[in-house]
């Protein structure tokens, strides 16, 4: 399973962060900056729940 | 005046050379173009044996890329990509302006190779468009071919930025995945082919014989504040010093890559090679082929702060990292120059090119990072240097609007 961020729709909320420090994390201007794309095992909830938490729907799960 | 130098071993097919006259139908066809087309399965074999590689600038495998777009599920299209964006790359306008049957040809071919229903010319240059309108009303036709016509950016030739115009909407890059290859112009699989890629499969195809040869040969466009701006055609391999001696550049005392694309290269940069490998290997990129050489007056740290300035400005603004991203780099490049640096300011750009790379929807954020990534790599003293004493060559600069990279077409 891979964790996808479309850029063009990151705006910086960072609400994606705190569900996932390991799989996320913010800049210094506060734009998402993924650890990897491959999500690691036992990550997948809370990748499911960064994906759920951006207001902007700039993060997908794909298989 | 940008001269244009064939450095093509004596026989071997060569793109610059245009029949007397111009390149209108007639001698196109006498010189064997627009031959038939017995198996496209063999022309794909050989693009595939002479690994062949995009010239747009990433050198994707040509045959990789052809094969994905015919295997891909729907009828596919094939897309002429004429959008140049590096300023200081001319070739593809060139090839458009100068040899648009050349270029039609290939469309064509790649369109027999992919199955595809139709062909379409992407292309800002005026001149080009003029060009090959005037080539498509007197080809003989087979295919559905449409020129698009788009607003030049630095961003707009990118292929989803290609994509999105055709469709309708604007030259902008999007995420990816999906690539045109699977989802590309209305939907269907798109091959997106640079037009240099696309005339050197029109040649492999009338010169099998000399097929190798032909694949591995670049279209350069050789410029600096030294000698005059060239478009030179020679074979993969060729020293970047030999080129630059040509023209009058061989003073000089670094050169900038690819466009915008490649970043510096300072003292060593006379053993590099026209090679896609051997350049990434240095931490380069070899890009559209565009190389712009610097004197020993001038300073680096006033291109560098130059071209991640145009690049800023060149932005789509749809990322917000990369909005950021480059602001930050051009700005603390640009203060660098002025002497006006921070104590912090020199690890902040090691930080930032090491952290943006890789994350716009494009590549303008990674050649802005990697502009100052080789800056600090290569020139360590010259930067440090513009604290202590004021740099006359950045005193002087202009704006930072990118001018000095631009190249007249020839």
């Amino acid at each position: 399973m891979k964790l996808l961020l479309d850029s063009t729709r990151c705006q910086g909320y960072g609400l994606c962060q705190e569900p996932a420090p390991e799989l996320v994390d913010l800049d210094e201007w506060g734009y998402a900056r993924l650890q990897g794309t491959v999500v690691p095992e036992g990550g997948a909830e809370a990748a499911a729940a960064a994906v759920a938490a951006c207001p902007n729907s700039a993060l997908r799960l794909v298989k | 005046m940008t001269g244009i130098l064939p450095l093509v071993p004596a026989g071997q097919p060569g793109l610059l050379t245009v029949p007397p006259g111009g390149e209108d139908l007639a001698p196109y066809l006498a010189a064997g173009g627009y031959a038939p087309l017995p198996a496209p399965g063999a022309l794909l074999g050989r693009v595939a044996a002479t690994e062949l590689r995009g010239r747009g600038g990433a050198g994707f495998p040509a045959a990789v890329k052809l094969r994905a777009v015919r295997d891909a599920p729907g009828r596919p299209v094939v897309v002429a990509n004429g959008e140049e964006g590096e300023p200081g790359s001319v070739k593809d306008r060139w090839l458009l302006r100068h040899r648009p049957h050349l270029v039609l040809d290939g469309v064509r071919l790649a369109a027999a190779m992919t199955d595809a229903a139709r062909g379409c010319v992407y292309v800002s240059d005026v001149r080009a468009e003029q060009a090959v309108r005037r080539a498509l009303a007197e080809r003989p036709a087979d295919l559905r071919v449409d020129v698009v016509r788009t607003e030049h950016s630095y961003v707009a030739g990118e292929e989803t930025a290609v994509v999105r115009r055709i469709d309708g909407g604007p030259a902008l890059p999007r995420a990816k995945p999906p690539r045109p290859y699977e989802n590309g112009v209305g939907g269907a699989p798109t091959l997106v082919a640079n037009v240099e890629t696309l005339a050197r499969i029109a040649v492999l195809h009338s010169h099998p014989d000399a097929a190798a040869a032909i694949a591995g040969t670049y279209l350069v466009t050789l410029s600096g504040t030294a000698g005059e701006p060239a478009l030179v055609e020679a074979p993969a391999g060729t020293y970047l010093k030999t080129l630059a001696d040509l023209h009058g550049h061989g003073r000089a005392e670094a050169v900038l890559l690819g466009g915008l694309f490649g970043g510096l290269h300072g003292a060593g940069w006379t053993d590099l090679r026209l090679d896609h490998d051997g350049l990434a290997a240095a931490g380069g990129a070899l890009g559209c082929g565009a190389l712009h050489f610097l004197r020993p007056e001038d300073c680096p740290v006033a291109v560098a702060a130059d071209a991640a300035g145009y690049l800023a400005a060149q932005s789509a603004r749809q990322c917000g990292v990369c909005v950021s991203g480059t602001g930050a780099l051009a700005g603390t490049l640009a203060a660098v120059a002025r002497g006006e640096a921070a104590d912090d300011d020199i690890a902040k750009l090691l930080r930032w090119s090491g952290q943006l790379p890789g994350r716009g929807a494009c590549g303008l954020l990674d050649a802005a990072a990697r502009i100052a990534a080789t800056l600090l790599a290569h020139f360590p003293d010259r930067v440090q240097d513009h604290r202590d004493t004021s740099c006359p060559a950045c005193g002087d600069a202009a704006p930072h609007d990118g001018r000095r990279f631009a190249v007249a077409v020839p």
